[in-house]
C-alpha cells in the first residue's frame, strides 16, 4: 500500500499538550504514526511548509450536507441532524444520507429519536444504527414527555448510542424567539427566560442518572446550564455538551436591529451568560464546538424577526472563530482540536479526529494567522446567513486530506 | 419465598405436609420440594392422558369448579376446563364479557357471590396484579391463580418446569434463557422464581425498556444483548410481545424487535446444540420467533408445553381438593 509522510508541520495533536514539530505517517486511508517518528524511505513526502497540521474537523450537528462550505472550513466529517424535509426516522433515509458526500466528505447521519420527530413514538433506532446512524437526537426540540425521553435514553443506551438532546423546556420556550431581557423588551419580541435551558438539562440529567444512558447536550448557552453539567460530570454521569461560536462571541445585543441572521435556536443570551460560556470552554466543561451549520436562504430570513427561521451558516467560520479562543488564551491549540475533532469522533464512535494509529487519515493544514473577512455575499455555503458578516477573522485551511487523499 | 436452589425436601413428609396450602396463588409462596411434589403428581396425569383407553377419573365427581376469567384467554381456559372435566368435576365457565362485572359489580361482590354458590374450587384469571388474592381472601374454597396482571401465572411455570424436566432430566446447572417483554410478563416472573428455586441458572433478556428494575432479586441475570445471553443456553424460552408494546412506546416496531430479539436459526446456533425452544403461546411468528424454529420437530417443545399444561392443572386441582374430599392424610 502507498505510504505518505507529512513533514515539516506543526502538529496540533488533540491528545497532546503543545504544538510540536513532527511528521505523520499514513498508509492507505489511515494514520500509522505521528510525532517525532522515523520516516520510511519509500514514503511519499509532503512538505507542510510550517503550517499547523490538525485532524480534519468533525462537525457534531449540522442541518445540511453542504460540501463547499465544509470544504472551505476544513470539515471532513459532519453528523447530520435528523431534521430534514423527510425526518431521518427510517433506515432507508439514513442509508441515503450516508452517501451524501462520499468520497471526499463523510456524513454521519443522526437518527431521529421519535417518529417524525414528534416526540411520541420511538423510531427504529436499532435499524437506523445498522444503516449507519452514529447517534440519536431529539432534533430541534426537546422531547416534552419525560416518559418517552426516559425510554429513548434507555433504549439507545442498550444499543451503545448517545442521545443528542436539545436543551430547552418546550413549555417555557414555547414560540419565543429571544431570551428574556432588555433587548427583547425594547424590541417587543416574544421571549423566554434563559432558565428554560437549565430546566431541560436538569430533567434530562435526572433521567440519565436513572437509566445510565449517555447524553450530549448539543448547544448549551447559559451559566445555569453549565453549572448543572459540571456537577453531573463530577458525579461521573455520561454527559457531554457542545456550543457554537455564536454563543461564545455574541450576546442578545446582536439582535438589536432585528437582524434575522442573529435569530438562532436557542436564542442568543445575555452578556453574563456569554462570559459563562467562555469560562465553560476554558475549564473543560464544554466538550465540543460545532458550527450548527444551517444555511437559510432569503425566503427563510428576509422576514420579520419572529417569522424568520432560526439558524446560521457556520461551517466556514467555525475554525477561524474558534481560533480566537486560542488567541485569547482560553484554550490551547491542542485542546481546541479535541473540541473540534477528537471529542466529536468519540461521541459518534468513529475512528477519526485524532493522530492515533488506525485513526482515519483525515488531515488539514491550517494557516492560523491568515487574515480574511467574512462576507455573506461571497460564501461557499448554500446561503450566506451569518451574523458575523463583515467581521475580519484569521485562520484559513490551506489543504485538506480525506482518507489519505488530498482534495 | 422459595428456598434458594434445589433444597431437598425435609425427610418423611406425608399427606398434607407435601403441600400445606389451601390455594395455588403464586410460585413465590412455594418451597422447592412443594414444587417438585406437584411436578411428580403431574407425571401421573401425563401417562393417564396418553393411555389408549383413557378412563374418566371421577375423583372430583360432584365437585363444582368455577373458572372465573376476568381477562380473555382461550388456551388457559380450555386447559383448565379439560383438566376439571377429565377429573369428573362439574365445570362452569364465567366470562368477564357476559358477567355482572360489566354491570359494575365490584370484584369483592363477585367473590362473595361465587362463594355463596359454594364452589369447591375456583380458577381465576384477572388483568390486575393481586386481584386473584383479593378474591381468594373472600372465598372459602381453594383458589387457583390462572394469571393475575403482570404478577404470577403459577401453573404456567409448573408446566414449563415439567416440560424441561422430562426433556433434560433435571435443573441443576441448566442455563435457561427467558427473552421478551419481561417487564409486563407474569409468565416470566413465575418462571424466574420457579426455575431458580429448582436450581437452574436463569438469564432474563430484553431491551432496556422492557426489563424490570432489580430483576436480579428474582433470581435472574440480566442481559440486553440477546446474542450474548444465548451463549451456551440449555433452554430458550421466548415470550410473546403484545401489539400495544410494539407501536413505538417501548420498542419502535415488530421488525426492529425481530432484528434485535427474534429467535432465528443463527441465534439459536449460539445456544447448546441440543437446546430446547419453548414459548407459552400464542406466538407472533416472524417477530419473536421464526416459524422454522417454532415448528422444529426436535428442538421445539412448544406443543409438549400445552400437553403438560393439562396434566399439571389436573394435578393441581386434585391436590388442592384433597382436603375437602377427605383423602387420607389430607384432611
Amino acid at each position: 500500500m502507498s505510504r505518505i509522510a507529512i513533514t515539516n508541520g506543526r502538529l496540533a495533536d488533540p491528545a497532546g499538550t503543545a504544538i510540536a514539530e513532527g511528521a505523520i505517517l499514513i498508509e492507505g486511508d489511515t494514520i500509522v504514526a505521528a510525532g517525532a517518528i522515523a520516516i520510511p524511505a519509500d514514503a511519499q513526502q509532503i512538505d507542510a511548509a510550517g503550517l499547523v497540521v490538525a485532524p480534519g474537523l468533525i462537525d457534531l450537528g449540522v442541518f445540511k450536507t453542504d460540501k463547499p462550505a465544509f470544504h472551505f472550513g476544513g470539515i471532513t466529517r459532519a453528523a447530520l441532524m435528523p431534521d430534514q424535509s423527510a425526518p431521518l426516522d427510517d433506515p432507508g433515509l439514513i442509508r441515503e444520507a450516508t452517501r451524501g458526500g462520499k468520497p471526499d466528505f463523510w456524513v454521519h447521519p443522526i437518527a431521529a429519536a421519535t417518529r417524525g420527530l414528534e416526540g411520541r413514538e420511538m423510531a427504529e433506532i436499532g435499524m437506523m444504527q445498522v444503516a449507519g446512524a452514529k447517534a440519536v437526537s431529539t432534533g430541534r426540540q426537546w422531547i416534552a414527555d419525560s416518559g418517552v425521553m426516559m425510554r429513548v435514553l434507555s433504549y439507545a443506551a442498550g444499543l451503545g448510542l448517545t442521545v443528542i438532546a436539545h436543551a430547552e423546556d418546550g413549555g417555557i420556550a414555547g414560540k419565543a424567539v429571544a431570551t428574556t431581557g432588555e433587548t427583547a423588551t425594547r424590541l417587543g419580541l416574544s421571549a423566554a427566560p434563559a432558565c428554560a435551558e437549565a430546566m431541560a438539562i436538569a430533567r434530562d440529567l435526572a433521567l440519565v442518572r436513572h437509566t445510565g444512558a449517555a447524553i450530549h447536550f448539543r448547544l448549551v448557552s447559559t451559566k445555569a446550564g453549565f453549572d448543572l453539567i459540571r456537577a453531573a460530570k463530577a458525579e461521573e454521569l455520561k454527559v457531554s455538551c457542545g456550543i457554537s461560536p455564536a454563543y461564545l462571541f455574541l450576546s442578545d445585543l446582536a439582535v438589536t436591529d432585528f437582524r434575522t441572521f442573529a435569530r438562532l435556536s436557542p436564542p442568543l443570551r445575555s452578556e453574563d451568560d456569554r462570559q459563562a460560556c467562555l469560562q465553560a470552554v476554558a475549564d473543560g466543561t464544554v466538550d465540543v464546538i460545532t458550527s450548527s451549520h444551517d444555511p437559510r436562504g432569503p425566503e427563510d430570513k428576509r422576514l420579520p424577526f419572529a417569522d424568520a427561521s432560526p439558524g446560521m451558516a457556520g461551517a466556514e467560520t467555525l475554525l477561524a472563530l474558534s481560533l480566537n479562543l486560542v488567541r485569547n488564551g482560553h484554550v490551547s491549540m491542542n485542546r481546541l482540536m479535541a473540541l473540534l475533532c477528537a471529542n466529536p469522533a468519540r461521541i459518534l464512535g468513529v475512528s477519526a479526529g485524532t493522530f492515533a494509529a488506525q485513526s482515519a487519515a483525515d488531515i488539514i493544514f491550517i494557516d492560523p494567522d491568515a487574515p480574511w473577512q467574512v462576507d455573506s455575499a461571497k460564501m461557499a455555503a448554500a446561503a450566506g446567513n451569518t451574523p458575523f458578516d463583515r467581521l475580519p477573522v484569521q485562520g484559513r485551511v490551506r489543504r485538506i486530506m480525506k482518507g489519505g487523499q488530498f482534495l | 419465598m422459595p428456598e434458594t436452589h434445589s433444597a431437598p425436601s425435609p425427610t418423611g413428609l406425608s399427606g398434607r405436609e407435601n403441600f400445606p396450602h389451601r390455594d395455588l396463588l403464586a410460585i413465590s409462596a412455594l418451597k422447592p420440594w412443594e414444587i417438585r411434589f406437584l411436578l411428580d403428581e403431574a407425571e401421573h396425569w401425563v401417562a393417564v392422558n396418553r393411555a389408549a383407553s383413557r378412563k374418566h377419573d371421577d375423583r372430583l365427581a360432584g365437585l363444582t369448579q368455577i373458572n372465573a376469567f376476568f381477562e380473555n384467554s382461550t388456551r388457559t381456559l380450555l386447559s383448565f376446563e379439560i383438566a376439571g372435566k377429565r377429573l369428573g368435576a362439574d365445570v362452569v365457565n364465567m366470562h368477564a364479557a357476559t358477567s355482572s362485572v360489566k354491570k359494575g359489580e365490584t370484584l369483592i361482590d363477585t367473590a362473595v357471590t361465587l362463594n355463596a354458590m359454594r364452589a369447591d374450587v375456583i380458577v381465576i384469571r384477572h388483568g390486575s396484579s393481586g386481584a386473584v388474592r383479593l378474591i381468594a381472601d373472600k372465598v372459602d374454597c381453594p383458589v387457583l391463580n390462572a394469571g393475575d396482571g403482570w404478577h404470577e401465572h403459577p401453573t404456567q411455570a409448573l408446566l414449563d418446569a415439567l416440560t424441561i424436566r422430562r426433556r433434560k432430566g433435571g435443573f441443576e446447572g441448566l442455563i435457561v434463557v427467558i427473552c421478551g417483554d419481561v417487564l409486563h410478563s407474569r409468565v416470566a416472573r413465575s418462571n424466574m422464581l420457579c426455575l431458580a428455586a429448582l436450581g437452574a441458572q436463569v438469564r432474563a433478556i430484553a431491551p432496556p425498556t422492557l426489563m424490570p428494575e432489580c430483576v436480579e432479586a428474582m433470581g435472574a441475570t440480566r442481559f440486553t444483548d440477546f446474542n450474548a445471553g444465548l451463549e451456551g443456553a440449555d433452554v430458550v424460552m421466548m415470550l410473546r410481545l403484545q401489539n400495544e408494546r410494539m407501536d413505538g412506546a417501548f420498542i419502535p416496531s415488530p421488525r426492529e424487535y425481530h432484528m434485535l430479539y427474534g429467535l432465528t436459526p443463527e441465534r439459536l446456533a449460539r445456544a447448546k446444540p441440543d437446546a430446547l425452544v419453548m414459548h407459552p403461546g400464542p406466538m407472533n411468528r416472524g417477530v419473536e420467533i421464526t416459524s422454522g424454529i417454532a415448528d422444529h420437530p426436535e428442538r421445539s417443545a412448544i406443543t409438549e408445553q400445552v400437553e403438560m399444561g393439562v396434566a399439571v392443572r389436573m394435578a393441581c386441582m386434585d391436590v388442592l381438593t384433597r382436603s375437602a374430599r377427605k383423602v387420607e392424610g389430607w384432611a
